[in-house]
Order: structure tokens, then sequence, then C-alpha cells
């Protein structure tokens, strides 16, 4: 058999076509520190994401990931506070105000409309229950379905996961694979037909085998139920992989949004480029690669203007005066590609991964 | 034959090699009984070469780095340093060994001591051992041997606490340490795994350069093989499975053209940073995702349960040897040994 997916081609960059599912506007999240202080985590961020697609979040630790995914499904610590606006539209034409969202609402809003599976999947559990307590105290609380019908929809998604229901619904959390495990969440998350799904670093962790079963099963399911899905990664390759759409994540902002042959192909933000030269690829030759210098700046101490500054070879000037805006590169419909930065222009990605041996099928 | 006796011997002057683990075992007794995380495996380090052992979690790579360190005894087996063999040496040579092969960490958060400043850090190994004498003269290397791993100026770090570092950073203050007592061997286990991609690179470009200008030799273990590609290009790559060696040969062609079916899963399963190539990339299935324990190890081939080339009556009989395919690239597996790699892959190694 053979589990390559060729469907992201055809699913491609379509930013912009069509009605949002989500519609996220100048979005941020805030955490108290103690002592009346605080940090922004995320600040301002505007997100499309439509019907069916995929979207990567990639950027290096601590620029705002995992705090923009919580946020966006109403799922952060107590310390955090969000703010701007999240609209969500359901298929029947209703738009819900997610910031709005309170009590009985917001439950429903979280497992009917987006669900989302934690970074570091052994938490996301009660160690003491069985999965298939997990699968019925999941369903019965939003649902009414009957004990067989609950049964058949836990084993019916347990397959679609590849896990024989037989062996894993009586099992203890601690009793599975990390990749069992992650893929138990997957299911569990898809029990009530959500219609966005986040993940976060949903490979991390995992070994190279298990990575792969993972990747291949969320092909397979996305394909079966058409959800759309937010993905987290500091892992390009699995952005490569896995997305219609990559947006770079850099302290707290998104500094680049398109289709991901765009991003990968033709990246015009200095720090997107930085990623994708720092990632050695399998196949082929050895390449040169390079890293970017530093690392991310403390969220109490923002560098002036572009905060990537001060990491930038770009950079001039100009840079450290304002903060660039995301705007558009191309004109072209449905083929929306955003970048913050002043000199995009400069910008070109002179390597490209050669598959030298020619593609083995 | 092993991997020692396959492996083109390329040193410089024909000299013994650095490190030689020869048929080592590690048996570890456990309340599903004794299992053994490391079974019979033959390994050797030239100096300045570059050796990688990749693996998935619980292939025994961190075991058998203890044993190369002379952290942990073999049960069965012996390891050589200089060609001596290490259980056999008296306390003055075993110290002189323990400091000539250095191990760092995989976790740079828990390899520090958080009490303890940089220069803290760095200058009691040097006084410890008499490298240098009085504490000016151990300030001063302590900022050489920041400056080597490009911690520079190193001002702006001697009086820094971990805390205040960042991982890549720490990670640089750790091989700063192991570089303390000048080392012939550096076992480096995992130890840019914890890191971001970015930082990731400029610390193996670091430690490159180790490699490089001081003749220092590696022992680089990684589950991750574009890391090992990376770094271990010019080497050789050991991939383990399951506490045995499954296939041992030169980087480029460990990388390139495989012939073990479990390197040829690994190899293949791994996505691309390339969005095309990745979806275009050939995969095989395996028969089983499971593991299985080594409580319980499969007969003959361990890799049996899971082997899209697995054949009946061949792959569960006997364990496969580890021989040689191709020059200097050595295989243990039944099938292949039979058929030969010939028409596995079209390729051809590049290197
Ligand atoms: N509960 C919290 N209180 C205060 N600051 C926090 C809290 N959680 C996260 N932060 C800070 O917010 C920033 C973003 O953290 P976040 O976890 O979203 O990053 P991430 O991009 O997901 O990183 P990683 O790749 O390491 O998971 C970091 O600077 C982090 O230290
Ligand atoms: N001290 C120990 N006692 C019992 N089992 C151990 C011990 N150390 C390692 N193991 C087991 O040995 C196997 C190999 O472990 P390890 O060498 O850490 O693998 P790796 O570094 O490749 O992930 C694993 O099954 C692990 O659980
Ligand atoms: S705005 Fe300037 S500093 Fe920021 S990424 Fe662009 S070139 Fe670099
Ligand atoms: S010996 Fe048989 S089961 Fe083992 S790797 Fe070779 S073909 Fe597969
Ligand atoms: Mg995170
Ligand atoms: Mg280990």
């Amino acid at each position: 058999m053979v589990t390559t997916s060729t469907s992201g081609a055809t699913r491609a960059a379509r930013g912009g076509e069509g009605k949002p599912l989500l519609s996220v506007r100048d979005f941020k999240v805030e955490y108290r520190t103690g002592g009346g202080a605080t940090v922004q985590a995320v600040r301002g961020v505007d997100l499309d994401l439509y019907p069916g697609e995929s979207l990567a979040l990639v950027g290096e630790s601590g620029c705002g990931k995992t705090t923009l995914g919580l946020g966006l499904l109403r799922l952060l610590p107590r310390l955090g506070h969000a703010s701007g606006k999240v609209i969500f539209n359901r298929g029947d034409g209703t738009e819900i105000d997610i910031l709005g969202l309170d009590g009985r609402d917001l439950r429903e809003f979280r497992w009917r409309d987006a669900a989302m599976v934690f970074q570091g999947a052994m938490n996301a559990f009660n160690p003491v229950l069985k999965i298939r307590a997990h699968m019925h105290d999941t369903m019965r609380a939003h649902t009414k379905a009957t004990r067989q019908e609950i049964e058949d929809r836990a084993g019916e998604l347990l397959r679609l996961v590849r896990l024989e229901p037989e062996r894993v619904m009586d099992c203890y959390p601690h009793e599975l694979s990390g990749g069992m495990r992650q893929r138990v969440l997957i299911a569990m998350s898809l029990l009530l037909e959500p219609e966005v799904l986040i993940l976060d670093e949903p490979t991390t962790a995992l070994d190279i085998l298990t990575q792969r079963s993972i990747v291949d099963v969320l092909h397979e399911v996305r394909e079966r139920l058409g959800f759309s899905m937010i993905f987290i990664s500091h892992d390009l390759s699995l952005a490569a992989e896995l997305a219609d759409r990559v947006a770079t994540m850099y302290a707290g902002r998104l500094v680049e949004t398109g289709g991901v042959r765009d991003l990968f192909y033709r990246p015009r933000h200095p720090y997107t480029l930085g990623l994708i030269k720092a990632v050695p690829p399998i196949v082929g030759d050895l390449p040169d690669l390079e890293s970017i210098p530093g690392g991310p700046p403390s969220l109490a101490a923002l560098p002036k203007g572009c905060t990537f500054n001060p990491r930038c070879k770009f950079a001039t000037d100009e840079c450290r005066q304002a903060e660039p805006d995301l705007l558009p590169v191309t004109d072209e419909p449905g083929n929306a590609h955003d970048v913050a930065c002043i000199h995009w222009k400069d910008v070109h990605l002179e390597r490209r991964v050669q598959d030298d041996l020619g593609t083995a099928s | 034959m092993t991997a020692t006796e396959t492996a083109p011997q390329d040193r410089v002057d024909g000299s013994t090699p650095l490190m030689t683990l020869a048929a080592v075992s590690q048996v570890f007794d456990t309340k599903a009984g004794p299992i053994r995380a490391v079974d019979k495996i033959d390994l050797s380090v030239n100096p300045g070469e570059v050796l990688c052992l990749v693996g998935e979690s619980g292939s025994g790579k961190t075991t058998a780095a203890r044993m190369a360190a002379g952290l942990a005894r073999p049960t069965d087996g012996k390891v050589e340093f200089a060609g001596n063999d290490i259980w056999s040496m008296n306390r003055h040579d075993f110290g002189s060994f323990r400091r000539s092969v250095q191990y760092v960490h995989q976790d740079p958060y828990a390899s520090l001591n958080p009490t303890r400043t940089i220069q803290q850090t760095i200058t009691a190994p040097l006084l410890k051992h008499g490298v240098v004498k009085g504490n000016k003269a151990a300030a001063d290397k302590a900022a050489e041997l920041l400056t080597k791993v490009d911690l520079t100026p190193p001002e702006n770090y001697l009086p820094k606490f971990p805390h205040q570092l960042s991982g890549g950073q720490r990670q640089r203050v750790a091989v700063a340490r192991a570089l303390t007592l000048d080392p012939k061997l550096i076992i480096a286990d995992e130890s840019t795994s914890m890191l971001d991609v970015s930082i990731r690179i400029s610390v193996l470009a670091m430690l490159g350069r180790l490699r490089d200008d001081l003749g220092v030799g590696f022992l680089f273990i990684t589950h991750d093989l574009a890391i090992a590609k990376y770094f271990g290009w010019h080497g050789k790559t050991a991939v383990m499975y399951l506490g045995r060696i499954v296939e041992f040969g030169p980087t480029p062609k460990i990388i390139n053209a495989p012939t073990h079916p479990y390197t040829r899963a690994l190899i293949d399963a791994i996505p691309e940073p390339d969005p095309d190539l990745t979806k275009t990339k050939g995969r095989q299935s395996l028969r089983s995702l499971e593991i299985p324990s080594l409580a319980h190890l499969p007969s003959g081939c361990s890799f049996h349960p899971r082997c899209p080339l697995f054949e009946d009556g061949l792959c569960d009989g006997e364990v496969p040897e580890l021989v040689e395919i191709r020059s200097g690239q050595s295989a243990a597996c039944h099938v292949v040994a039979r058929d030969g790699a010939g028409e596995v892959r079209p390729d051809e190694p590049v290197a």
C-alpha cells in the first residue's frame, strides 16, 4: 500500500476563497506574570481559516503558537486574557462571536464546532479512567447518544486512526504507547464531528515511524471527514507534508502567511527564509545549512521596530523605526501571500531541495 | 562478521581505533524479566572521526553510549580505549580514560548545576584536575573555552547562571565544560534534540569545528537521521533496533542507499522540508506499528513482525548476522544477504 497523499496539491492555497470558517482579527493574549506585570504573548493576529483547509502554524519555541491555539478555543489558563475578534461561521449561516461565549454555549462550541489535541498527549487523559470511559463521558456530556451509538461511533473513529477498538477501549491511558495515545486523542477529538481541529505539536516527541503513522492518519481522516485544521509545529517538514497554507509566527505576531508552495519555494520574510535554510532535508546530497543568529526576544523587552531586526541580515535603520504590517505581496485572486517585512522584495530563497535520486514510487 | 571488521579502516596512520566496543552487551533485570538493552554490538571510532548511532527511542543508544563512556560496565564484551580494556585498567589509567572521553547529556536543562555560575562550572574541573594553576589562569582558560563554543564575548556569559541562558547557550556551556580536560572523544547523546532548528544547526556547526580543528572524535547519538546526515556525512552511521545494530556503513550510503528494510522504512517515513518532494516520496507500510518489548523479543530477526519483506520460515528462525552487502556497508537481514541490495533502489550513493 502506498500511503503518499497528493491531495494536498489539489486542495492548494485557497486563502481568500468563499467565506472563512474561522475569522480572527486583531487577536491578542496577555498573561499576568505577578506584581501587576503582564506580557503580551500574542500581539494582534489576523487570520482566516477556510472550510476544509489545513493551516500550519510554525515558529521557534516561545513565539506564541500554543497560546494562539488555546486562545482561539478559549482554553487559556486563568492568568491569560484574550481580546480582539474571533468569529466562527456555522454551516447554517449563524455567526458566533467566540470571545463572547460562556457557560453552555462555550462548552458546546468547544466540542461540536472546534476541538483541540494538546501538546503532550498524556496530560489530556484522566489516568484512572479507561479509554471507553473517556469516550462515553465526552459523548454523553454533549449528546443524547445511546450506549450502543457511542460504542459504534468510538469504534468507527478508532478504526479510522488504525487502532483496534477491542484492544484499546479497555485500556488505561498509561497502558498505551505514546503513538497510540496520540491516535486515541485524535479519535476522541473527532467524536462530535467538529468543523475545526487544532493540533498542538501532534508528532513531537514521537519516534519516526510513529510520527509517520500519525501523519498518514491525519491525511486519511481529513480526506474522509473533511474538517479544517490548524496544526502547530516547530517542524517545517511536517508543515510541508500536511499543510495547504502556512503561517509563520514570530514574537507573538504572524510575519508571513501563504500557500504551502509559496512559503517553501518563495518565502518573502527573512525569518521564514531562515527557518527553511536551517532544516536539513533527508534525501540527496549534503545541503548548505544556515542558522539564524541569536534567539527569539523576551516578550518583556521586544526590540523596537520590526521585532526580528536584531537577527535579520536584511535589516536597515528603517527596520528599527516601526513594526511592519502584514501586507499582500500579490494581488492574484485566491492566492493570498502576506508578509510583514519592508524589504520583502529583496528576500529570495536560492536553495531548493533537489531529489537527486529521482522520485521513487 | 562484525561492524568493526567490515568497516573500511580509513585510519590516518593505521593506528588503533580510539574507542572500540567488541561484542558488548548490557542486560538489565526488570519486573518483566531480564532484558538485553544492548545485544553484542561492535563499534569503533577513530581519532577525529564521527560515528553516528541512530535508532528509535529504546533501541539502546544511551545504554551503549554509557558503556562507551565507562559510566556503566557491560554484562559481556569488551570496551577498549586506545587498544586497552578499560575495565582492566588501573585507577590511574581509568582516570585518564574518563578524562579523555566526555559525555554531553541530552538535556541542557538538567546537566548544569543551577547554583553555579558559568565561570564556576567551567573552572571547577580545570582546577580539580590541575589543568591550570590559580584562579586567574582558570578564568582565562574558561574565557578561551567559551570563545571556542561561540559564546562571545565571554565576559557576558561567565558571571551568569544557567537559568539566565537559552537552551542553545546552555548546551554550548555543557560542551565548553566537556572541553576543559582536552578530550579525545566526545559522546554527544541527543545533544541537540531539545533545541530549536535554527539554534541546532549553529550548535552542530560549532561541534563540527571542534572535530575539524581539534581532531576530537565523536560518538554522535540521535534519533533524527537528518541530523546524523548533517553532522556525520564524512563519517559512518550505525542503525540500532531493539539493542542490535541492523545496518552500518558510510553515512551517505546509509541515508541515500539504505539496504536494511528497517533503515529504509525510517528514511522513507521522514517528511521532507519540501512540499512537492515530501508528497511524492515512496512509502511502504509496515506490517505492524508496534515496537515489540525487549522482554519478549520476536524470534529470529526482531524486526520480522513489522517487516514488509518478511519471509515465513527464513526471518523468524535465526538471528541474522551483520554481513557486508556492498563495499563498506553491512546489514543484518536474511533477505538482503541472500538477494543483495542491487535492485532495491535505482540510485547509487552520492558519495
Ligand atoms: N501561563 C503563562 N504565564 C506567563 N507567560 C506564559 C504562560 N504561558 C506561556 N507564556 C509565555 O508566552 C510566550 C508564548 O508561549 P507559547 O507556549 O504560546 O509558545 P509556543 O510558540 O507554543 O512555544 P513551544 O514551541 O515551546 O511550544 C512565551 O514567552 C511563554 O514564556
Ligand atoms: N537502568 C535501566 N534499568 C532497566 N532498563 C533500562 C535501564 N536503562 C535503560 N533501560 C532499558 O533499555 C532499553 C534501551 O534504553 P536506552 O539505551 O535508553 O535507549 P535509547 O537511548 O536508544 O532511547 C529500554 O528498553 C530502556 O527502558
Ligand atoms: S522589516 Fe527589516 S528587520 Fe524586519 S524582517 Fe524585514 S528586513 Fe528584517
Ligand atoms: S531478516 Fe527478514 S524480517 Fe528481518 S529485516 Fe530482513 S527481510 Fe525483514
Ligand atoms: Mg507550544
Ligand atoms: Mg537515549
